[in-house]
């Protein structure tokens, strides 16, 4: 076990620090401790998908779910107000302004013809959903990202390759460079690396 | 979760499962005999119709239950091993149930197919035009070679696929399941084409005028919701009464109510709805006429249940995750959606197209005003629930008598230990 003791980072450069670990087994009992420990800002780095660590780590379920279903009930309700509206409006506001849709006779159904509005209506709401999924996505994960700290740290690019990391943050409540320090050592980590902002 | 745990789980129908599966045969059987009785007095073509229902009713159970199995194998999929004997238990009911159809056939073959399709009297289809012109196909010998032709193909695939599948639990040979992917694509196709024209030859020339290319489609996805609800009851059941509590997690539940919400409720309302509105939209005379007399009478309040039972409601209550994963909503969706197959099934045979009615009359308000209940077929007689009732009843005990002798999970299927493992992320 080759330990690099953080020494050279001030404390107010302080991201966080990283543990490393070898194995997938090694991270998910890490992950699992350190959200028993009560820590709310820390993250694994891993270079694929590890079944279950989600779980470990405490991670709540998404909210992006409802917001999609509201992105979609927005596209229907979009969809079936610009379509009445459009097609079969007929009022005047205080008997001044006429307001009068594109009343155009096709094929003799009515203009509130419900049946034609449905695809149109299907179609915005998929539009909406999808919408709502891809930039609710990427508003949720805090994307584009153009910087992050750990990208300038050589070691740490072995998460993309053999490595699995633990990072807790500095700017969790509970954090105290020392404690830390000991804590991550306790989990039997290959070293504890000091991350700079 | 392991494979040696299922092994040793309760994965033998026992208590009162066993008993149950032939009460439930005898009194279908009993509710057949009860039904013929009632059809003497109700009037014959009001009993055929009936039991059109149940037969289209319990064949789609078990042709949604041998499709879900063809596909499992199609696709090489794991997840779906602890559950597929289930599936594979209906689809095993497939053996016996041509007999049921057997009446049918014998009656058109007689030449007494009018009291059921209006194809069957000859002398209309020498007179009218439109029938003529589809006399070679809807003439009683050739529909009868095709009804057996698909009888029977779908007897030997719902027993083979039983045999090969518990023939592994006995001596754990992988060659079973590579058998059983090699015949999958082909017995998929066939059994496209099988379930398509017999819905076409059965339910479709009720109104030997009208045609939807839709149809077949429609039929198909209505089985899979009456299957996929009725896969969930059968193994929420199995679990009550104390079987295979360790192969059924929650996780199939969830991808069992995944197939019900995607397939049952959203895809059965976008075929029902993409049927409706190509007929709406072209407004010709001799498409329209099928709606219409599933909107005139008391027709058109069926028609709105099944718009809000089958997909309103229960779209709004499945879209949810934890819906599909609680166990007590699903079991009572699924059996709303069962009850909603049943209407759908009804509401597709029963209704009587009133042509003279349609023709005479000058606007649609003066049709709809006068139409009878009788010139639409609308009215329920008690033969409608006996004919069902005894047939699900025959498929539910014949389910339980073909699990009697096998295990409830496929336990030496190699994917078991993946479905075990499985979890929706």
């Amino acid at each position: 076990m080759s330990e690099v003791t953080p020494t050279n980072v001030t404390r107010g450069d302080l991201y966080g620090l990283a543990a490393e670990f070898t194995t997938t087994p090694a991270i998910y009992h890490a992950a699992e401790k350190t959200n028993a420990a009560g820590f709310k800002w820390f993250d694994c780095l891993v270079p694929f998908p590890v079944h279950g660590l989600d779980r470990a780590m405490g991670v709540k379920m998404t909210i992006l779910p409802i917001l999609v279903f509201f992105g979609g009930m927005t596209g229907l309700f979009a969809a079936c107000v610009l379509q009445i509206f459009t097609n079969a409006m007929e009022f005047d506001f205080w008997a001044l302004l006429p307001v009068v849709g594109y009343q155009y006779d096709v094929s003799g159904k009515p203009f509130l013809a419900a049946a034609a509005f449905v695809p149109v209506a299907f179609e915005m709401t998929v539009l909406f959903s999808a919408l709502t999924a891809v930039f609710g996505t990427l508003f949720l994960n805090k994307l584009p990202m153009f910087y992050h700290p750990v990208l300038k740290h050589e070691a740490l690019s072995r998460a993309t390759d053999d490595r699995f990391f633990l990072i807790i943050e500095a700017r969790d409540p509970k954090f105290s460079q020392d404690e830390v320090e000991t804590f991550l050592k306790s989990l039997n980590p290959e070293a504890v690396i000091a991350l700079e902002k | 979760m392991k494979v040696t745990e299922v092994k040793n789980d309760n994965i033998r129908l026992g208590g009162i499962a066993t008993k149950l599966g032939p009460i439930l045969a005898v009194i279908g059987i009993a509710f057949l005999a009860l039904s013929a009785g009632l059809g003497s007095g109700e009037g014959w073509n009001t009993f055929w119709k009936s039991y059109l229902v149940g037969w289209m009713v319990s064949l789609g159970l078990c042709l949604g239950a041998l499709f879900f199995v063809l596909l499992q194998h199609l696709t090489r999929s794991g997840w779906s091993v602890s559950i597929r004997r289930l599936a594979e238990g209906i689809a095993k009911n497939l053996t016996w149930l041509w007999m049921l159809f057997v009446p049918i056939l014998i009656m058109v073959l007689k030449g007494d197919g009018a009291i059921l399709y209006e194809w069957g009297d000859t002398h209309l289809m020498e007179t009218d035009h439109l029938l003529h012109a589809k006399a070679g196909y809807l003439s009683p010998t050739f529909w009868s070679i095709r009804a057996i032709f698909y009888l029977a193909t779908w007897t030997i695939i719902g027993t083979l696929y039983f045999k090969w599948s518990t023939a592994q639990d006995h001596d754990g040979d992988v060659k079973w399941t590579h058998k059983m992917q090699k015949w999958a694509p082909i017995c998929m196709i066939l059994f496209a084409f099988t379930q398509s024209y017999a819905s076409i030859d059965w339910i479709m020339t009720l109104q030997p005028r009208w045609f939807s290319t839709m149809f077949a489609v429609y039929y198909w996805v209505s089985c899979m919701c009456g299957f996929f609800a009725l896969i969930i009851l059968f193994a929420r059941f199995l679990q009550k009464t104390g079987h295979i509590q360790k192969s059924i997690t929650t996780e199939h539940y969830h991808d069992l109510g995944k197939w019900l919400f995607g397939i049952g409720v959203v895809f059965w309302a976008y075929i029902a709805f993409s049927q409706y509105m190509l007929i709406w939209y072209a407004n010709l005379p001799v498409e329209t006429n099928w709606y219409m007399a599933r909107q005139l009478g008391g027709w058109g309040p069926v028609s709105l249940v099944l718009l809000f039972g089958h997909f309103l409601i229960p779209f709004v209550l499945l879209i949810t995750r934890w819906t599909k994963r609680w166990r007590s909503p699903l079991p009572i969706i699924s059996a709303w959606l069962l009850l909603m197959f049943f209407i759908d099934i009804y509401w597709l045979v029963m209704p009587v197209v009133p042509e003279e009615a349609i023709s005479s009359a000058k606007t649609y308000n003066e049709l709809a005003n006068n139409i009878t209940a009788a010139e639409i077929g609308y009215g329920f007689s008690i033969v409608n629930f006996t004919c069902l009732i005894a047939m699900v009843l025959m498929v539910l005990g014949g389910t339980l008598i073909n699990l009697r002798k096998c295990n409830l999970v496929a336990t030496e299927d190699p994917r078991l230990n993946e479905a075990l493992q499985f979890e929706n992320a």
